[in-house]
């Protein structure tokens, strides 16, 4: 708990930058706001994030225990920091316990769905993109962590870099190259 | 393909994802009820329609904390209870069910006292003697402001009594609308005279 509040703090540090001075008038007092307005606020990004990075079927589980935990460490926030980078800190820290823990998990054979995809279509979510999809999972981590936070979550180069344990400059290059290798999935996939 | 465009597929394939991720609201309910399992909600709120207009009732653990009047800004009464109280405030209807039905209820005409525990935590020394005071006087009775001070230990305190009445966090379950002054007339009232009056006039015809 502790250590996502202080990456995430330490995060927040780096993103003092004037694009948010504008946006958020009162980040004074942010971290008194109720808490029900950061849910209707951010609720639909940490979405977007879970889902990018866990499918469908774990992404409501993701969503649950990041703002669970947001709201254990909220009252300690400190004022004036980035509301969306912090619980995209969360998520992904959540995101990693729950593919580790699932990675040690013993997959039961006719149990579970096939995979996240099959199963959101079969509840009838919106179909996602099946071969975006695919494209995004076999990114490299460090390319797909970067494309997700700076593309899906619109973090800065900074956060994305606190959140990837890497340089402004590393985080650009990994969005940059991540983007690159999705382009070259498409192209050879329009060819064949 | 260019960049843009893979990346207007990207953002487009997950925009669905956000916009309407919890349009039945039961993530929400999820995490409200997480929440309270494990003691991480300190209030809980909703709104319910009254012929007053919309009140807000927020409660902790204790009780009923708040009742608002839509004209004291239920934004402004929210971001006050994160400072006073704590900001760990989720939108949790279950936890106020029972206080919104006594209030339909009282405003059928159909029940003369409130009987869901009140948390008074919001007033302090001398307002919360006045308080405790107030949840004494019956349905249907008025009491004048100096009547309420001397009840409440400090006969000569009659302002603040008044004060203590105008800054009422628990409004109709403490009934402060049947403080009227001296001279009869109705007098200050969080939720404005002619709700008082309203008050005092379906309290009267019953």
């Amino acid at each position: 708990m502790t250590v996502w509040l202080m990456t995430g703090t330490n995060l927040m540090e780096s993103s003092h930058g004037p694009s948010q001075t504008g946006r958020s008038v009162r980040s004074r007092d942010a971290a008194r706001r109720p808490f029900e307005e950061i849910v209707a606020e951010h609720g639909p990004v940490v979405m977007r994030v879970c889902r990018a990075l866990l499918g469908p079927a774990d992404a409501a589980d993701a969503w649950s225990e990041t703002f669970l935990s947001a709201l254990e460490a909220y009252p300690k926030l400190r004022p004036g920091s980035s509301t969306r980078g912090w619980l995209v800190t969360i998520a992904h820290r959540k995101a990693i316990d729950q593919l580790r823990s699932a990675a040690r998990r013993p997959q039961p054979a006719g149990d579970l769905p096939e995979s996240p995809v099959t199963d959101a279509a079969s509840a009838g979510e919106s179909s996602m993109d099946d071969d975006l999809r695919a494209a995004l999972d076999a990114l490299p981590a460090k390319q797909r962590g970067a494309v997700i936070y700076r593309y899906l979550a619109d973090l800065s180069y900074a956060e994305v870099g606190e959140l990837l344990e890497s340089s402004a400059a590393a985080a650009r290059r990994s969005a940059a190259d991540g983007i690159a290798n999705l382009r070259k999935h498409f192209s050879k996939g329009a060819k064949t | 393909m260019s960049d843009k465009q893979i990346i207007d597929r990207l953002t487009d394939a997950f925009a669905g994802a956000g916009d309407a991720f919890d349009s039945d609201g039961r993530l929400h309910s999820r995490l409200a009820a997480l929440a309270e399992r494990q003691g991480l909600l300190d209030v809980s709120y909703r709104t319910v329609d009254s012929p007053l207009g919309l009140l807000l009732l927020a409660a902790t653990g204790e009780g009923l904390v708040r009742v608002a009047f839509s004209r004291e800004d239920h934004d402004a009464v929210l971001a006050r209870l994160a400072s006073d109280i704590s900001p760990r405030i989720l939108r949790t209807p279950r936890r106020l069910d029972e206080a919104a039905h006594q209030l339909d209820q009282y405003f059928a005409g159909k029940r003369r006292a409130f009987s869901v525990p009140v948390d008074l935590q919001l007033a302090h020394g001398f307002r919360r003697s006045v308080l405790e005071h107030l949840r004494r006087i019956p349905y249907g009775v008025t009491q004048s402001y100096a009547a309420v001070a001397r009840a409440a230990g400090n006969p000569s305190a009659v302002r603040a009594a008044a004060s203590a009445c105008s800054h009422n966090p628990l409004p109709l379950v403490v009934p402060c609308h049947r403080v009227v002054r001296s001279d009869g007339t109705t007098g200050e009232y969080l939720g404005g005279p002619e709700a008082k009056r309203a008050l005092l006039a379906m309290e009267a015809a019953a």
